[in-house]
């Protein structure tokens, strides 16, 4: 059912298994009678990030438990770099894969230096004090989180971002090929959010392996090289994030009307959700310029109208946004003034639309040749709410039928 | 290794209070008699192999050479024998089975209140003290009697059992681990057995005995006041072979629990987190459930239900020492058997003895009330 079953099928061979840390096939979880995961398929290769995407509920969290062997399976097969997880003991587990929880329910005073040194407990033996490869590992996760600064305060005295750093740096302490994480971001404000991606990124770079249940859909497909789309506990997509993010994906999956475009910043995805709503779609031409019609494109097109817009300069906001949801574009080269096709074209469009929308330039005018055809008209320095916005173009087109 | 030596001199210290306390509850009671004195009698009884010596075993065609090894004493301080009669038969014995007792609750309580991630745990919790009460209780108030004469042809008449004492204690040890095995397979579905559930389990066990002890106790008659006598704690009439016992059974059993001490650190993060850290959690949990089971049981079987000390102890010296089980167990074990060694000191140091765990629950709450409102108490 996934579009990510590499060709070399279910067995890999001994000789790449140290490249893939985690296997899971056909995985299925059920709590009671409740189906939480079905079908899971997921590959980690060394030296990638995964990120695990979903909405609320859809199994993230357990997929991750269950590579663990926290939550038992109901049928699937995991190999934990080649090994299946069910031969392998809790210690052989914890010298594989370390993961990152959310919060640590650690509420007692143990220092950072001590909770850190829990992370090598898979590597010592029970009566063994640490041996010189366990405190060089805790050191060095000290240093690369940039948490040696403060190892030897209390845990229970850190901000929460200084906490999950200490959690991360347990995790590293573990010296394991596989690091799964579970929501690495949610509680970190975006300083510190993007500080702990950087540092996992680096990590992969270095030759480990990450998975990333996270909800921040941006900062999954800045950082990750890979995202696997859970809904209601199936794979969805998975893929690169700029083949796999599409307002189609975020719509089925999240249930919430989106626009993605392109975030100039990073070149990456940005997502904006709206909130459902039950339009019916139609043809719907814009006319007009700048970021108050790249405003109107976006919420008409994540809406689901078939767009048109134009006539608009390349590389005009509008332009852009237009593109990205994939609507029919008239537009000529900047400062170059419309030509006569171009405006044979935009009245093409708007002759076929059943609605058609001119956000004004500020100035309250709007262009003589639409006087006549306008709908909608809206004032980028007043603009009607997204609900107002949806309201009025499903007002005309329903009188119009 | 900073923990370890940080382990190593918090219990020597203990150790040293715990000698102390020993030697100068010896001398307290009816009788008084200085520590120097104590410290005398106890070094006299000491005894160190002094050589081997040869002889034969058995009689007639049948006598086999034995080898044995020969025992001197090397101190012989002058002592009065009155004196040394008080403090070796009839002082220590239960000087010794308090604090093992204390030792045996207080580190009981602490695995509990470390496992549970609550501070209401004590070693009751999984419904040991309730099994051993019930099974007391239920000795006392039965005539059953383990004593008979038994004919033994060639020897004769053979008096065989267990004497009342003995036969409340045994009842007592059995109803325990009946009472915490209980509780675990009530609590265990598909070899998991989820913490929250234990504790459920445990709290309706203990209630079910509960009615079971109060019928029992309404049935009882003239043995009411025993049973409410062991039902407090007590520690009077202890005998050397009751410390032998205990003193037997709680070494191992604490050398268990002291081996578990970093992965009950790891535990402390939450049953998954601990998974994560590569700690077979459910192994661990039968382990420290079984073994504290075992000690608690060992400890109540002999000296009845003595509350507070596997409550507050292990509190006590987690504010002192910090969460650290590898430091707190071994220091709130000691602790467990200082207190409960002064506990009972008092107890039986007034014109009529108390029973030890009034004493326990009198002192300690206060104290514990005292430490709350002095210092913020590590959240569990």
């Amino acid at each position: 059912m996934s579009n990510e079953v590499s060709a070399t099928g279910d067995c890999a061979p001994s000789e790449t298994s140290a490249e893939r840390p985690v296997v899971v096939r056909d995985l299925a979880v059920s709590y009671g009678d409740v189906t939480v995961v079905e079908g899971v398929d997921l590959t980690l290769e060394s030296g990638s990030l995964v990120g695990l995407i979903g909405p609320n509920g859809a199994g993230k969290t357990t997929v991750l438990r269950a590579i663990q062997g926290i939550t038992q399976r109901d049928a699937g097969s995991i190999r934990l770099a080649g090994d299946a997880l069910e031969t392998l003991s809790a210690r052989a587990v914890g010298r594989r894969v370390a993961s990152i929880p959310q919060e640590t329910g650690l509420s007692f005073a143990f220092t950072v230096r001590e909770v850190v040194e829990m992370g090598r407990t898979p590597h010592r033996g029970r009566f063994e004090g640490p041996n010189a490869s366990d405190v060089d590992a805790v050191d060095s996760a000290l240093a690369r989180t940039g948490t040696a600064g403060f190892a030897e305060r209390p845990i229970t005295e850190l901000s929460g971002g200084e906490r999950g750093r200490v959690l991360l740096a347990r995790a590293l302490a573990q010296e394991t090929p596989a690091l799964l994480c579970d929501e690495p971001t949610a509680s970190l404000d975006v300083n510190h959010a993007v500080e702990t991606m950087d540092l996992l990124r680096r990590l992969v770079d270095d030759g480990r392996a990450a998975i990333a249940a996270i909800h921040d859909l941006e900062m999954a497909a800045r950082y990750c090289d890979r995202v696997v789309v859970l809904a209601n506990g199936r794979v969805r997509a998975a893929g690169p994030p700029d083949t796999v993010l599409g307002a189609d994906i975020v719509h089925e999956a999240f249930d919430a009307e989106a626009f993605v475009g392109r975030a100039p910043a990073t070149n990456s995805p940005t997502v904006t959700a709206y909130p459902p709503t039950d339009v019916t779609s139609h043809r719907v031409h814009v006319a007009g310029v700048g970021l108050g019609t790249a405003r109107v494109v976006a919420r008409l097109g994540a809406a689901g109208h078939d767009l048109s817009v134009g006539v608009v300069p390349d590389g005009d906001a509008a332009a852009l946004v237009a593109a990205d949801v994939g609507a029919a574009i008239v537009s000529v080269p900047p400062f170059a003034g419309v030509d006569e096709q171009a405006r044979a074209a935009a009245l093409d469009h708007v002759q076929r639309a059943a609605v058609v929308v001119a956000v004004t330039d500020g100035s309250g005018t709007v262009p003589v040749a639409l006087r006549e055809r306008a709908d909608v008209v809206v004032d980028p320095t007043d603009p009607p709410t997204d609900e107002a916005l949806l309201a009025r173009v499903a007002a005309v087109s329903g009188s119009d039928t | 290794m900073r923990v370890r030596r940080r382990a190593t001199l918090w219990s020597l210290a203990l150790s040293v209070a715990l000698a102390l306390t020993i030697t100068v509850s010896a001398g307290i009671g009816p009788v008084r008699i200085p520590p120097a004195t104590v410290v005398r009698i106890v070094a006299n009884a000491v005894v160190i192999p002094a050589g081997v010596e040869f002889g034969t075993a058995g009689v007639g065609p049948f006598a086999l050479p034995r080898l044995g090894v020969a025992y001197r004493s090397p101190f012989a301080f002058p002592v009065d024998d009155v004196h040394r009669r008080i403090v070796v038969l009839v002082r220590l014995p239960r000087i010794l089975l308090a604090a093992l007792v204390g030792f045996a609750l207080a580190a009981a309580g602490t695995v509990m209140q470390g496992f549970f991630r609550n501070p209401m745990a004590d070693p009751s919790i999984i419904g040991v003290s309730s099994g051993a009460a019930a099974g007391a209780v239920a000795f006392i108030v039965s005539p059953i009697a383990l004593a008979g004469t038994l004919w033994v042809p060639g020897i004769g008449a053979v008096d065989v059992g267990l004497s009342h004492g003995a036969g409340v204690s045994l009842f007592a040890f059995v109803g325990a681990l009946v009472a915490a095995f209980g509780v675990y397979a009530i609590a265990t579905r598909r070899g998991r057995t989820p913490v929250a559930t234990l504790l459920l389990a445990g709290v309706a066990v203990q209630t079910f005995l509960g009615a079971v002890i109060s019928y029992l106790q309404l049935q009882a008659g003239e043995s009411l006041r025993r049973i409410v006598a062991w039902l407090m704690g007590h520690l009077s009439g202890a005998s050397w072979s009751e410390v032998l016992i205990v003193g037997l059974a709680v070494p191992p059993l604490f050398l268990i629990l002291l081996a578990y001490t970093r992965d009950l650190n790891v535990m402390l993060l939450g049953e998954a987190e601990a998974r994560g850290l590569g700690v077979d959690v459910e192994r661990t949990k039968r382990v420290l459930l079984a073994a504290s089971a075992l000690v608690t049981a060992a400890g109540v079987a002999f000296a009845g239900v003595v509350g507070f000390v596997g409550l507050v102890v292990p509190h006590v010296l987690r504010l002192v020492v910090g969460p650290d089980h590898r430091v707190l167990l071994p220091t709130a074990a000691l602790a467990g058997g200082t207190f409960l060694v002064a506990a009972d000191t008092i107890a039986r140091a007034g014109a009529t003895e108390l029973p030890v765990g009034v004493v326990t629950a009198a002192v300690g709450a206060p104290f514990f009330v005292y430490l709350l409102s002095r210092r913020e108490v590590y959240e569990l």
